[in-house]
């Protein structure tokens, strides 16, 4: 374990040093609002086929499955699934070829986007998910032993058509937290992520952080997108890490 | 030792006796006469100081997370203030209607019993005025476009006629807003309770576990709208209010040969202190290795909507561990930095209300201020004095009534004491 926070530690610091040295890269340097601690993107799962596939040199294709808060309203190129796709290629060797579609299942809960999986699977194929749900589950108060059931079976639909899975759980949202409840819709993703050995994403605790750091003031009521974006940012470079590091293609593991 | 024997020395024990189960010499103590009930004596302070204590714990617990949060006791185990609240509820409701049923009448009792419903409802009704106030200047002022599907929840601000009237049928009920519904069913569940009680404590203490064995079985729950089920399920729930009410009436003091014995004094500190560990692993997860996998997926999720097991034994081992270490003559409870948490306690319903608005007001302070943690603490420990304050003042209203010739009122049963929210 303290190999791995070492690890982890040694990627960020990498990261945070390394593009200055790439010139005319696309890619500038994290900004330190992005900052996280280690833990945040440790993860004991791992992401075999998207290792095979890069160590194969196959192209990489990512499918983000996710509701609304996968998007930013009329800056797509600005979202997360965006961003990543750009750190990914930045990050991995030059000659990979990384393409990230998004599934965008708008006011879907987790048992009405699984539905639509087995379909999904078959025109796309790609080698990893990034599921990202539980935000229309909390707003409608599903039942949460149904929503582990619906993310347990979209879990194994997507794994059974062959790909990685990773997921991703709500935005931390203060200004809503009188409202809608968040805990058993984590708490239940965490569950499933921990059962089908899948790694989950923890946007929640992410944005949390940020907020409770002061780097983000996700209280603010501004109408203007540049806090969507640079949120996204973040949890695009975030995501993109973590899915390095679950697949073991850091720089120090490739070495070996 | 119990709790039970030494909130009423002579009252419970004259409850108790004048049970026609409960024949056994034990409990008349000699002090206590047979059937009649005396004037309620001296106040059990301890159920005050906790009840003040789960009051304090819901508000903290109900802002977003702080410095203070880590003071609540979620962080260190499995159960949380609304157990202790729910338990002590249902241990002051028997004791104080308890007495009327067997005073009066079960139509008087009923009567009563009926009265305090109400009383909770319209503060329910109240509560959710003031979140429907908070939600439309939300709905209104705050277009952040990271957030437009958390917005969602809004809708339902376009069918009032709807919502509205769900909310007055306890089947809308917004997030914080879930104690009191399920208070509402407990006490309308309690002249049976009671009346059963009189009849057969161990018998109805049964039931309640069969009904909640049942629900778990079954997976029995109340539908809410627009759909789900309600946050804290009172099937399941009844069991820690059942359990609060036959303590009270005497099941306490029968088990006072258990609680004192250091088997089980032991076997609660083991199960604490394991339950502090497991938690320790949500908070570093560096630690969850140490943590066999078969006991994660058998113990996860804790649910706490049908009040998990392990969430109930966990509260059970805390009470026992209070019952020893925290004699009732403890003379810290009258020691004057007790006092607020004491004064919250005994007014309990008006103070968990205020303490659900200073919540929604410190959400929407933090929301215009964003002040960074030093404000979240700054809010914490401001609502906690106006709880204090509150409390203080509705105990002077109450002297000054007394004062005044109101004494009758008292002598029949103190509906603070009967617990609120």
């Amino acid at each position: 374990m303290k190999a791995k926070v070492l690890l982890s530690l040694v990627l960020i610091c990498g990261c945070l040093a390394a593009p200055p040295a790439r010139a005319g890269d696309a890619v500038p340097a994290a900004p330190a609002a992005c900052e996280l601690p280690p833990y945040l993107l440790a993860t004991d799962s791992q992401l075999h086929k998207v290792a095979e596939t890069v160590k194969a040199g196959k192209p990489l294709e990512i499918l983000v499955i996710g509701s609304r808060s996968t998007t930013i309203p009329s800056s797509e190129d600005s979202s997360y699934p965006a961003r990543m796709q750009a750190i990914l290629k930045d990050k991995l060797p030059p000659a990979e070829t990384v393409h990230v579609s998004v599934e965008i299942q708008s006011k879907k809960t987790a048992e009405e986007a699984a539905g639509t999986f087995v379909k999904l699977m078959e025109a796309k194929t790609p080698t990893l998910v990034i599921w990202q749900t539980g935000t229309v589950d909390a707003i409608r108060s599903i039942d949460p032993d149904d929503f582990r059931g619906a993310v347990t079976e979209g879990v194994a639909a997507l794994q059974n058509a062959g790909a990685d899975v990773v997921l991703m759980n709500l935005q931390y949202s203060p200004r809503t937290e009188t409202m809608i409840s968040a805990p058993p819709y984590l708490d239940n993703m965490r569950v499933v992520a921990q059962e089908h050995d899948v790694p989950l994403f923890d946007r929640f605790a992410m944005m949390r952080q940020w907020n409770d750091q002061g780097q983000f003031d996700l209280f603010s009521p501004s109408r203007g997108p540049e806090l969507a974006k640079q949120v996204h940012d973040c949890i695009g470079r975030a995501l993109a890490q973590f899915v390095i590091d679950a697949a073991h293609l850091g720089p120090a593991q490739q070495q070996n | 030792m119990t709790i039970a024997d030494q909130v009423t020395g002579s009252t419970i024990a004259g409850t108790a006796g004048a049970k026609p189960v409960e024949a056994k010499p034990v409990a008349a103590k000699p002090r206590a006469p047979a059937i009649t009930l005396p004037a309620i004596g001296e106040r059990e302070l301890r159920l005050d100081l906790f009840r003040g204590l789960a009051l304090w714990l819901i508000f903290i617990d109900h802002l977003p997370p702080n410095l203070l949060t880590w003071f609540t006791i979620r962080n260190y185990g499995f159960s949380d203030a609304t157990e202790i609240f729910i338990f002590i509820s249902g241990y002051t409701a028997a004791f104080v209607y308890g007495r009327a049923m067997l005073e009066s009448s079960f139509v008087i009792a009923t009567a009563r019993i009926l009265r305090r419903v109400w009383q909770i409802y319209v503060a329910h009704v109240f509560l959710f005025t003031i979140f429907l106030a908070e939600i439309s200047y939300v709905a209104t002022s705050f277009e952040n476009p990271l957030y437009t599907e958390e917005m969602g929840i809004m809708d339902f601000l376009k069918q009032p006629d709807v919502t509205i009237v769900q909310a007055l049928l306890l089947r809308f009920r917004p997030v914080n807003m879930d104690v009191l519904p399920l208070y509402i069913v407990l006490m309308l569940a309690l002249p049976l309770i009671l009346w059963s009680m009189k009849w057969r404590p161990d018998v109805t203490l049964a039931l309640s576990a069969l009904l909640y064995a049942a629900t778990w079985e079954f997976d029995l729950y109340f539908s809410a709208y627009p759909n789900g089920f309600w946050a804290f399920n009172p099937l399941a729930w009844q069991l820690l209010f059942v359990f609060g009410a036959w303590c009270a009436l005497g099941g306490a003091r029968r088990m006072s040969r258990i609680l004192a014995s250091p088997v089980t004094m032991w076997i609660s500190i083991a199960y604490i202190v394991a339950a502090f560990y497991v938690t320790l692993t949500w908070y570093v997860p560096q630690l969850g290795h140490l943590m066999p996998k078969r006991i994660e997926q058998w113990m996860y999720p804790i649910d706490k909507t049908d009040l998990d097991v392990l969430r109930f034994t966990h509260f059970l081992a805390l009470a026992a561990l209070t019952v020893r270490f925290l004699p009732r003559d403890w003379p810290g409870l009258k020691s004057p930095w007790l006092r607020p948490l004491i004064l919250c306690g005994q007014h309990s319903l008006e103070i968990f209300c205020l303490g659900v608005f200073l919540a929604f007001a410190g959400h929407f302070i933090l929301a215009e201020v964003s002040g960074g943690p030093g404000m979240h603490a700054l809010i914490s420990l401001s609502g906690i004095l106006i709880m204090w304050g509150v409390a203080w003042v509705i105990s002077w209203y109450k002297r000054v009534a007394d004062k005044s010739g109101a004494k009758t009122k008292n002598a029949v049963g103190n509906a603070d004491l009967a617990g609120g929210g």
